[in-house]
């Protein structure tokens, strides 16, 4: 504990550094993931070939896809971009399955009915089925949200400072609770972020709260308006 | 005025849904498609709204060939009233009836106002409002369908099936509950269900469909009961135990209305 007081602002720096990598990382791959995932549902054809080529991204080793990317970024070895579209390839593998899956999880009786009362293309993506498959959506953000931060440790390895420089450095100087320190602040961050996406989905889905216990019948009607 | 000239639909999997249908579903009356699961009365109903385009033939409202509408804002001029009500579950009771109006460019201000006054007109507490679809029993979810279908005050009124799924004492009340809406608003209803006695209960117009998509017989009650086309016609009326053939019988100095199997059916009124 000693090693973690007298090393707080370094850790502090450290977690905010980690940070700016691994939220980027994470709303890209997000943001990319959904229509990727909307497609795949709605053109059946494009199915198999869209979500085994973003499967496939994950089987790239993640340090040859960080000496490589490079080459096509134009970026520097040690430039934090790299990683931040490394992270983003990896979290679009995780993610774009479930993206998939979501939209294919709506109920057909609601689709159907929000076409036979005037909803089309655009408008009844973000009115109807952006929504509703949001909390599949968030149980894949969350997902991609602890992989993600776990993750953006290997820039440490190839010289890209996050909470991961706190195993190498440990490891060069022998130091066990710099080590530890490392291990247990990426634990924190990623629980942290973890719990700011399921307080979001509460704010913005809130009628996935009702438990059936509060249908109206079984609980005092038309008591307050 | 609805008007089916010779419409056929094959689906492009090669059934043949619907075939060489012609039939006029007049004005501010409720037309009523009765027939078993695969007898096409559904997809005949969402021709209507060009939910589903006929191969063959034309739909005309009011003279006009819907083939020639711009089908979402068609169906957004129509209301549509579905089995497990269709509400949209991520929308408060109050936006899902006031969905269309503010979808054709109506202000939420106003479109909520009249929402409200909607759910009046379908018989539900306004302290719903703020409710969520699955907050509600069937019943209620179901009238706010009819809110939703009613909202832009549509000339038609598609219900595809609305009280298939609810209780038979809701069920019910809800058919109680259409009669007196229609006869307040006299719209033009297109009804479907399978069951007989809805249809006879609801119908002016009765339309029987069989397999394959055919009419079998298009007429009031009363005429489908007195008059059936075919052998088809009299069994699908009166299907249910041959009920609809009733007798007299005196029990104990009071005539008695009993069924084919000898169940009372009713008291005959002196």
């Amino acid at each position: 504990m000693t090693w973690l007081w007298s090393n707080l602002d370094l850790v502090g720096e450290l977690s905010l550094v980690h940070l700016a990598l691994s939220v980027p990382a994470i709303i890209l791959s997000f943001v990319v993931s959904v229509p990727i995932g909307w497609l795949a549902h709605r053109y059946r054809w494009s199915r198999g070939v869209l979500l085994t080529l973003c499967g496939l991204l994950y089987a790239i080793p993640s340090l040859a896809l960080l000496i490589a990317l490079p080459v096509f970024t134009g970026l520097g070895v040690r430039s934090p971009v790299n990683l931040v579209v490394a992270l983003t390839l990896y979290g679009i593998a995780v993610i774009v399955r479930t993206a998939a899956d979501a939209f294919d999880a709506i109920d057909r009786d609601v689709r159907q009915s929000a076409t036979a009362v005037g909803y089309s293309g655009f408008g009844r993506f973000r009115a109807v089925e952006l929504p509703l498959a949001g909390p599949v959506l968030l149980s894949g953000l969350r997902v991609v949200i602890v992989s993600t931060v776990s993750l953006a440790t290997i820039g440490a390895v190839i010289g890209v400072p996050s909470l991961g420089s706190l195993f190498t450095d440990g490891f060069q100087r022998g130091i066990q609770a710099e080590i530890a320190t490392g291990i247990v602040a990426t634990i924190v961050l990623a629980l942290l972020l973890d719990q700011l996406a399921v307080l979001a989905g509460r704010l913005l889905m809130p009628w996935t709260r009702l438990g059936p216990g509060r249908r109206a019948g079984s609980a005092v009607e038309g008591a307050r308006p | 005025m609805i008007e089916f000239r010779g419409v056929s639909k094959r689906f492009p999997d090669g059934t043949l849904a619907v075939s060489g249908v012609d039939i006029v579903i007049p004005p501010r009356k409720t037309t009523v498609l009765v027939g078993s699961s695969g007898s096409g009365k559904t997809t005949l109903l969402r021709m209507i709204n060009r939910m589903v385009d006929a191969t063959d033939g034309q739909v005309l409202i009011d003279g006009t060939d819907v083939s020639t509408l711009e089908p979402v804002a068609l169906r957004r001029s129509i209301g549509y009233v579905m089995q497990n009500s269709g509400l949209l579950p991520h929308r408060k009771v109050i936006d899902n009836v006031a969905t269309v109006p503010m979808l054709r460019g109506v202000r939420k201000r106003e479109a909520h106002a009249a929402a409200l006054e909607l759910l009046d007109t379908v018989g539900l507490d306004r302290s719903l409002a703020g409710k969520y679809p699955s907050q509600l029993s069937g019943g209620q979810q179901q009238r706010v369908g009819v809110a939703r279908g009613l909202a832009v005050d549509p000339n038609i009124l598609l219900m595809d099936e609305p009280f298939g799924a609810v209780d038979p004492i809701v069920r019910s009340e809800l058919q109680q509950e259409l009669l007196r809406l229609q006869g307040e608003l006299g719209k033009t209803v297109v009804f479907v269900t399978h069951d007989i006695d809805e249809a006879f209960l609801l119908g002016d117009q009765v339309v029987i469909m069989q397999q394959g998509g055919r009419i079998s017989q298009a007429a009031s009650p009363a005429e489908i009961l007195a008059n059936p086309a075919d052998d088809f016609v009299a069994d699908f009326v009166g299907a249910d135990r041959g009920k609809r053939l009733l007798h007299l019988r005196e029990v104990d100095g009071r005539q008695l209305v009993v069924d084919d199997d000898g169940r009372a059916a009713g008291v005959l009124a002196s």
